[in-house]
């Protein structure tokens, strides 16, 4: 017989890994990516590729760099690609993406440490500072089809107190409307969200306080009174559905209480609220999920649970 | 009928089971070994002293060690013969501990002091005096001397006694097959732990994958109407003490508290078999049913063991070992202990014999911990393993104490949940071990 492995219990695991999960959020996003295909053409698949290239490249060259172990198989790169390239309006040049990776994974994952270390979510980050620095590529938008014509995203129109123009409800819905790459088609984004909460990569607690809190205070604060607002159009625009479920559910830069995920949805809800209503500008989901993020620490701290037995004893 | 399982506990985890290969195989007697080797420390509580000599002849069931005080249970001989040599032998869970070797005759020559008797000529001194001198003590596992189980102080008011037939490790099915084929016993073992604590109402709780044990024990708990038979939800750690009790009972053990604050008793199933026999046969604990498989064991089997035959006979019994072995562990996946070598006898608190091939037991690298918070969904006392896990290899045991690791109950839901394969329990424990030495310092100090 050979030497007998003396660990300690338990002696099986789970067939759960990181590079499964990080696949499996890969899948989920898929279907949003065909929508982006679709609605806005090869140049969508152009973006995605060119993000998701230059991210891998750049783990591993800071994985190099760093004299860390290559860990380009745990997927977590690409997913980081892709949801770079879905923030970004489908007109942008190829230039851009590749800048967005960069700060993502060069500045925002690998140098605080790599993995799970991140103290913001890096596609948002990303997308931050390219806001910042590129304000007018990153909101140039574009209708859905051949054409390429300019238009304006349902939230600007929103903001600017338009009366009129508005896409449909269902337009908004499937996806035909301007915006970025991979937030538009709120139908696609849910098929994922689905097939996430089936696999129990995700649970409801962030998305359904996020999506619910927003609903509920853009119905309340609508622009002609109290209770005027349209709760139900503003879940299907701006990145709203591509932030709740696959970005503000982060793991790394989300509280691991169950009552601190509440709050980090709920807080979600509050900031991008605020901004879409009265800030200057259209969409506050990239802020509200980036402020949530750096609070997230906090939010663990104040909300770990009682313990089994505890409350009893103290009654 | 279909008969819907009770409420379930939070969080815990559905690990394979693993229990086809054994869980249809009625319990077979291993005929005892040449040479048994039986430690002198079997439970939790003070070690017992040899009251034989080397060279002496003894018989049976006779006693062998006596327990110093009042928290520890004798031990007895499981064959008959002569003791070869009593000095420090391999151990299943203390890793070497003093045992009395003994040489079996092979004549099986019982120790004529042991007489049967009943449960209503005895009373229930008379009954907890019975199970004391049998040596029986808890045979989940953590082999808690019974008789001390059953005195609870006289402030703690017992008023439900529970049977635990959960068995949610996977891979075991020796309580389920006891539960199966000696349920008769089982429930006079109950009732004799009833009438101890004067209880009226008793429970046994099963998991809903053993139907035929179920059937069984309804069948022989029929007359005793305040015996009921309950349905559980297959989930580990559905067996965990104060999961059971909370899923029973709706009570909730105090943290640091016992099942007796809340007041109740919880005993195996399996100790239960062996109180009935204790009582009617005079028969003392030296015989358990274990559960031999794995994938790396020609014929899995549930055996009833003489305690001190060592692994390496029941091996070679149940056809021998095959594959490249890599783990054999004392007890079930999720709690056991692995072994260093095949030397170490089965002990009264052996559950289950495991032999893993790499098969079973996969080397993952270990990742970075992603934050997922699997391990904080399962944990069922509500902890945060993951911070437990960072304090603790940072030293900072302080936090550890702080955020309740001694709550901890060791089920290892959180290291078998964790995609990026990190030791969580591990970790745990030994925080667990530092915590409790600093309180003792601490106390010292005062």
């Amino acid at each position: 017989m050979n030497q007998l492995i003396v660990s300690s219990s338990p002696h099986i695991n789970s067939d759960e890994t990181i590079a499964k999960i990080m696949r499996d959020v890969v899948i989920a996003l898929i279907p949003a990516g065909i929508a982006a295909i679709y609605f806005f053409g090869s140049r969508a698949l152009l973006i995605i590729v060119v993000s998701v290239i230059s991210a891998v490249l750049t783990e591993w060259f800071m994985q190099k760099l760093y004299k860390k172990p290559i860990t380009l198989d745990d997927w977590s790169a690409v997913v980081t690609g892709i949801l770079i390239a879905y923030n970004m309006p489908p007109t942008v040049p190829l230039w851009l993406p590749i800048v967005g990776s960069v700060i993502a994974i060069a500045i925002i994952k690998q140098s605080f440490g790599g993995l799970g270390q991140n103290f913001m979510n890096p596609a948002l980050g990303a997308r931050a500072i390219l806001l910042a620095c590129w304000p007018v590529r990153m909101t140039t938008w574009v209708a859905p089809g051949p054409d390429a014509i300019s238009t304006a995203t349902p939230l600007e129109l929103l903001n600017g107190n338009m009366q009129e123009g508005f896409p449909t409800i269902w337009d908004a819905f499937i996806g035909n409307i301007g915006g970025c790459i991979g937030e538009t088609s709120a139908f696609a984004l849910i098929l994922g969200a689905i097939y996430l909460l089936y696999r129990d990569v995700i649970n409801w607690r962030i998305p359904v306080s996020y999506l619910g809190t927003v609903a509920l205070f853009t119905w309340i604060f609508g622009k002609d009174g109290f209770f005027t607002g349209n709760g139900i159009y503003n879940l299907f625009i701006g990145g709203l559905m591509l932030g709740a479920f696959y970005m503000a559910t982060d793991y790394a830069t989300s509280p691991v209480t169950p009552k601190g995920q509440l709050i980090m949805g709920f807080g979600c809800g509050i900031i991008t609220s605020i901004i879409r209503l009265y800030g200057g500008y259209p969409d506050g989901v990239t802020y509200a999920i980036l402020i949530m993020n750096i609070v997230t620490p906090l939010i663990d701290r104040y909300t770990i649970p009682s313990i089994y037995g505890e409350v009893e004893r103290n009654v | 009928m279909v008969e819907f399982a009770v409420s379930t506990f939070t969080g815990g985890i559905h690990p394979p089971y693993c229990k086809e290969s054994t869980e249809k195989m009625p319990i077979e007697r291993l005929d005892p070994p040449g040479i048994v080797s039986i430690p002198l420390q079997q439970h939790i509580g003070t070690p017992c002293e040899a009251v034989v000599d080397v060279g002496d002849k003894i018989k049976k069931g006779q006693k062998i060690g006596e327990a110093k005080g009042f928290v520890g249970a004798p031990i007895h001989s499981s064959v008959s013969g002569v003791v070869k040599s009593i000095d420090k032998k391999p151990h299943p869970t203390l890793g070497e501990c003093m045992a009395i070797t003994i040489e079996n005759d092979g004549l099986g020559e019982l120790d004529s002091s042991l007489q049967g008797s009943s449960l209503d000529s005895l009373s229930s001194h008379e009954l907890i005096e019975r199970i004391r001198e049998a040596g029986i003590v808890g045979m989940g596992g953590a082999a808690f001397p019974t008789h001390v189980k059953l005195s609870p102080p006289s402030d703690k008011r017992i008023d439900t006694v529970i049977l635990n037939g959960a068995e949610c490790e996977p891979y075991l099915t020796a309580d389920h097959r006891l539960m199966v084929e000696y349920s008769e016993d089982i429930i006079y073992g109950l009732r004799a732990i009833m009438k101890i604590l004067d209880v009226k109402k008793a429970y046994v709780g099963i998991e809903d994958n053993k139907p035929d044990a179920i059937e069984a024990m309804k069948k022989a708990s029929k007359s005793y109407r305040n015996i009921e038979i309950k349905v559980l939800r297959t989930k580990y750690p559905q067996g965990a003490e104060k999961q059971l009790i909370e899923v029973l009972t709706k009570r909730q053990v105090p943290s640091a508290g016992l099942p007796m604050d809340v007041g109740v008793v919880v005993n195996n199933v399996a100790t239960a078999a062996a109180i009935s026999w204790a009582i009617r046969d005079g028969m003392p604990l030296i015989e358990r049913v274990v559960t031999v498989t794995g994938s790396g064991i020609n014929g899995p089997k549930n055996l009833l063991i003489p305690i001190g035959t060592p692994f390496s006979y029941i091996v070679d019994r149940c056809g021998g070992a095959k594959g490249d072995i890599v783990k054999v562990i004392n007890g079930g996946p999720m709690m056991g202990l692995a072994q260093y070598t095949l030397d170490v006898p089965v002990i009264k608190g052996t559950s289950g014999i495991l032999l893993f091939t790499s098969e079973d037991v996969k080397i993952h690298k270990e990742g970075p911990c992603i934050r997922c918070a699997k391990c904080v969904e399962v944990c069922p006392i509500n902890l945060m393993p993951l911070m437990l896990n960072a304090y603790s290899k940072n030293h900072a045991y302080e936090d550890c104490g702080r955020l309740h690791v001694l709550d901890c109950i060791e089920c290892g839901s959180c290291s078998y949940i964790c995609p990026a394969k990190k030791p969580l329990m591990q970790n745990i424990r030994i925080a667990k071990r530092e915590v409790i030495n600093m309180r003792k310092q601490h106390a010292k100090a005062k």
